[in-house]
Order: C-alpha cells, then structure tokens, then sequence
C-alpha cells in the first residue's frame, strides 16, 4: 500500500525519488540558500576559513543587507561592505542591497524567489515564512550557509507534522497574527520542537497570502522546522503574478501526524501576546480591560510588513493622530510595499496621524536601530518576539499584536482594539 | 569525552537574544561576543572570571528565537566547555553540531546548585555531580550527529565526506 504523505515528506520524497520517514537524516541539495547582513558575514568567513574560493551555485543564492541596513554604525557597515564585495566576487546576481531590497522574507516571495516545493534554507529562523508557498523552508545557522556555499548541500531530519486544521471564517479586524498568536498559546513556545506546522482544513481557502505569510513566519516561535501551508487557488495566483507555474503540492487525506488541533476562525477574537514570550497571548476584550500605557507602537516587520497590514493600519489610523504621549513608527516591509503604500495614499494617511515613516528595515525589531526603546517602556509591535531586551533596555516590555490592535492603541495611547476607536 | 567543571545555572526558554543581544551582532568575532554573553539576565556574566572553564546547565527549550550561530559562538568563546539542557530549541542545537559546541539533554537538574564542579562523561551518557556524588543521564546524539561531532563540525564534514576528492 502506498503511504499517505504530510506536505513535508512529499516535498522530501519528490527530491530524493523515494519515500522518507520521520526521523531519518537527510544530506539534501537545496534550491535556495539564503542570508543577511548579520548571518551572512559569518558564513562568508567560515567558507573562506574551509578553503572555499567559488561558491558551489551563484544562482542559488540570495543574499539580503536588512538587519542593520541603512548601516548605524561603523561595525555594521564593515559587515554589510564584506557581502557586498562577496555578491560581486563570486557573481552572486540575487544580491539585494537598500534602496533595491527590504527585509528579506517579505522581499524573496515578492520577487518569485520562491516556488511551491522548494528547500529552502536561510541562516535566519523566519526563513519559515516561505511555507506559506508550499516550499520546505527552514531556518538554519551561518555555517550551514557555509556549508551550501562548499557544496550546495544540508543535512536535515525528516521532521514529525502536527496538523492544524482551521474551520469556519475570520470575523472583522481578526487576520493571520491572532491566528498564530492563538496556536502559540495553545501550543507553547516549545510546543512544535523539531516539528512541522502544516495547516489545512476549509478555513485555509478564506485566508489571503499576505496572512499565510505571517503565521508561516511565527511557526518557529513554537520552536518548529516550519509552518506549512497547502498550495491551493490562492497560491497559484500569486505564483502565476510572478510568471513561476507552481506544482500543486497538497496532503494525502490521512498521513500520520504527531498531532491534530482544530481552531475555529468564527470564535477567535484579536489577540495580544504579553511579555516574555510570544505564547502568552490573550483575547483583546481581557487585554483592553488593563488600559496599558503605550510608548511605542512598531508596525512592520517580515511578521506584518506587507501590503494587508499598511492597508489596515492605514483605514484605522485615517483622520486621527497618534495619541501625543506616544509614538509610530511604520515600517513598509520592502521596497515595492513601500512604492504600493504610497501610490494607495497610506504614507500621507500615516505622516498626517504623526506616525514616523522608517525605511524598510529589521530595525527595532530586534533592538538593533530605529526604534530601541528605554528601561520601563512599553510597546506594541506587530512583530514576532517579545523576549527580554528584544527591542532595547531588559526592563522594556513588548506586547506583540496584529496591525489592526497596533493602530488602534496608537490612536488611543493604550492597548485596545479597533472596536474602541 | 570527559568534561569537568563548575557549573552555572539557567531557567527555561533561555533564548538567543538573551545568551546575546541583537545590539551586539556587528561582529562575528567569538572573543568579542562572549564579552556580552547572557548580558541581559546577568549583566557582566561574560567579563568575569571563572566563565572559563565553567559548564551550563539549563532548563527546557534552550536557545530559542533566533538563528544567530553568534549564540553558541559567544558561548563557545567565553570558553564554556559545554551546555547541559533538559532540552534545546532546534536551530541552537544545529548550530552547536555545527561549530563543535558539545551539547548534550540531560534527564534532570534539581540535583544541582550553582558552582558544584560536575563531570560530563559523553561515552559512557552520564553527568556526575562531585559534590553529591550523584550521577544523572544524559541522552546520546542519533549517530549521524555524531559522526558530525567527531568530524570537528560540519565544514570539516562536508570536506572529509562530500568533498573529498572533488576539489
């Protein structure tokens, strides 16, 4: 009898020609091997240490200056000169430098650097964001980027699958963020260790890609491989915008999963995750009831820094202003979101609610710049951790949510939903 | 492979940002990373003495959050010998393999308190707290994993096992 397959093991089976089983270690040949300007320097220096001169394929590299990029200081500059001098040396053509990139996971799959079916490993752990496509993306360290660069291999273990089966329909404002903040706090941040995350069910079809994106890239905030989804209508379409004729990559009807967990979309309100850990998420009518002070509010990110999450920032924040003891910051998530946003009319709806505009950049989202914030701050932020000292002082507090939820606490200088304004 | 030393203690969901902090990955350079290793939960902890030489013992789901391999590099360059865990987050765990960090999930670590010296014996899947004398399990790596171990890491891997005779 043939075996039934998870996504991830028809991924895996198709490029070795056989079947897998959970568990088994693979050596692998990847079809995108990614890094940034914080991964990739270390990358490049172990290469070159292991005697690597040419790089295994040029073509299937992508290299991204996003991390610290316009550069803050003079270390950060160094970093992002040597993969510069690098891209050009070994005439690595997918080489996106500022002004012609943005942040990576929302950059790669605009450009069509990603099919449906692909392995794709990122020195970077929301490299995860790509299941969204149906490829196997998963997040690695420099020296495995090395590594692909020697010999344009990985080593991977043949990964469990939980399934999460999503049924019925998003109510107003509730978008991909809630749904993944609410898996994390069903699962826990270690809930899918060295597991996959692979959603199915009817409420699939109903979620837009821009949404699949963020619940694919907060997969691994429940420590798992990645955070796949099925390729389906939607997929196709936005596969076939960037000229790829995608493979139809879905589930047999009963693989063996690790587990099963079903989460109706009609009850799921919007959701704040509160600090330290991205699985401590609570409803919005419980979280509003604290009234807390907000300092800062993040809009961007590979998390929510595409087009849907201008768009709904943009239609809450339209005709007011940002409460005065508190700050916007908006971060288009790439350069053509930035191009979009400001032909649709968001970037004057944001300048004119006294939000501040960043280029697209990681930026605060990891404390690095743009936005690091002082002992005793708090912060909403629509990005994806909000662990100790993540965005600056360890005594400053994130509460990660939707970019509907940050708008609205914006505008009201506290946490709050978009039904308060 | 045996390992002694004296071991610091840490909770669970230690995770990368904490062993080090996104402000401090302008450089890849392991001496000057291990200078702010876990600065934000124990400021200082990598400028004092008796880091070196020293072994980490920690709760669930070590290493969570982000892929920087500067995580194990920081702690590999304040010359810690090894991480004793309940369990790791799967990218740090990677990254360990990788770099030759020697990491191991160890069964229990109530049995411990901060600066007991320990011994970590890899052959034979033990840890012997020599203060109490009492000794716990450790879990041995799947042979691939191993086999990457030995190697050195994994770029020595790839050119004793993949390479070889293609350059």
């Amino acid at each position: 009898m043939k075996k039934e397959m998870t996504i991830t093991e028809k991924i895996l089976a198709r490029k070795l020609g056989r079947e897998v089983e959970p568990g088994e270690f693979l050596l692998l040949e990847v079809d995108v091997g990614l890094g940034n300007d914080i991964t990739a320097p270390l990358a490049i220096k172990e290469f070159q240490k292991y005697g690597g001169r040419k790089v295994f394929n040029p073509d299937k590299i992508v290299l991204v200056l996003d991390h610290f990029t316009p550069n803050k200081d003079i270390k950060s500059a160094q970093q992002s000169k040597l993969v510069r001098c690098f891209a050009q040396e070994q005439g690595i053509k997918k080489f996106f430098d500022e002004g012609r990139g943005g942040i990576e996971h929302v950059l790669l799959p605009e450009e069509g650097l990603i099919k449906p079916g692909d392995l794709v490993v990122g020195a970077d752990s929301h490299t995860c964001t790509y299941g969204a496509l149906g490829a196997l993306a998963v997040g690695v360290g420099s020296t495995d980027l090395a590594g692909v660069f020697l010999c344009g291999q990985v080593w991977l273990r043949v990964p469990e699958t939980i399934k999460i089966e999503l049924v019925g329909n998003l109510r107003e404002y509730v978008s991909g963020k809630d749904i993944v903040l609410k898996i994390l706090s069903i699962i826990g941040v270690d809930g899918a260790n060295y597991k996959v995350l692979e959603f199915g069910g009817d409420g699939v079809k109903k979620i837009s890609m821009d949404s699949r994106f963020t619940i694919s890239n907060m997969a691994v905030e429940a420590g798992a491989k990645t955070g796949v989804f099925p390729v389906d209508d939607k997929t196709v379409e936005y596969c076939q915008e960037r000229g790829i004729r995608p493979v139809e990559i879905i589930a047999d009807p009963a693989p063996n999963y690790a587990k099963e967990i079903k989460l109706n979309l009609d009850d799921l309100d919007l959701q704040v995750a509160y600090p330290y850990l991205p699985s401590k998420g609570k409803d919005i009518q419980e979280a509003a009831k604290e009234k807390i002070k907000i300092d800062q509010v993040v809009i961007g990110s590979c998390t929510n820094g595409r087009m849907e999450d201008l768009r709904m920032a943009a239609s809450i924040l339209k005709g007011g202003r940002v409460y005065r003891k508190t700050r916007c910051i908006i971060i288009p998530g790439s350069q053509q979101v930035y191009y979009q946003a400001l032909k649709e009319g968001l970037i004057e709806i944001f300048v004119k609610s006294d939000c501040v505009i960043a280029p697209p950049t990681c930026g605060p989202c990891l404390g690095g710049h743009m936005g690091v914030v002082a002992e005793g701050e708090k912060v909403v932020a629509t990005t994806n951790r909000n662990f100790v000292g993540r965005m600056g002082h360890p005594r400053s507090e994130i509460y990660l949510a939707s970019p509907a939820v940050a708008a609205a606490s914006a505008l009201k200088g506290y946490i709050c939903g978009p039904q308060s304004i | 492979m045996r390992l002694t030393g004296k071991v610091f203690i840490f909770g669970n969901n230690i995770d990368t940002d904490v062993i080090i902090p996104g402000r401090y990955l302008v450089t890849s350079e392991a001496e000057e990373l291990a200078r702010y290793c876990f600065e934000d939960i124990r400021p200082g902890f990598g400028r004092r003495a008796g880091v070196k030489g020293s072994i980490i013992l920690a709760g669930e789901n070590f290493g969570s959050g982000s892929s920087r391999e500067h995580a194990p590099l920081a702690i590999k360059g304040a010359g810690i010998k090894c991480v004793l865990a309940k369990s790791f987050s799967r990218i740090f765990l990677r990254n360990a393999i990788n770099i030759g960090l020697p990491i191991a999930e160890v069964s229990q670590i109530d049995g411990f308190s901060e600066g007991d010296e320990i011994t970590v014996d890899f052959t034979k899947g033990a840890v012997r707290n020599n203060r109490t004398k009492e000794i716990f399990k450790i879990t041995s790596l799947p042979e691939f994993i191993q086999k990457i171990m030995k190697s050195g890491g994994w770029l020595n891997y790839i050119n004793n096992f993949i390479l070889r005779g293609a350059r």
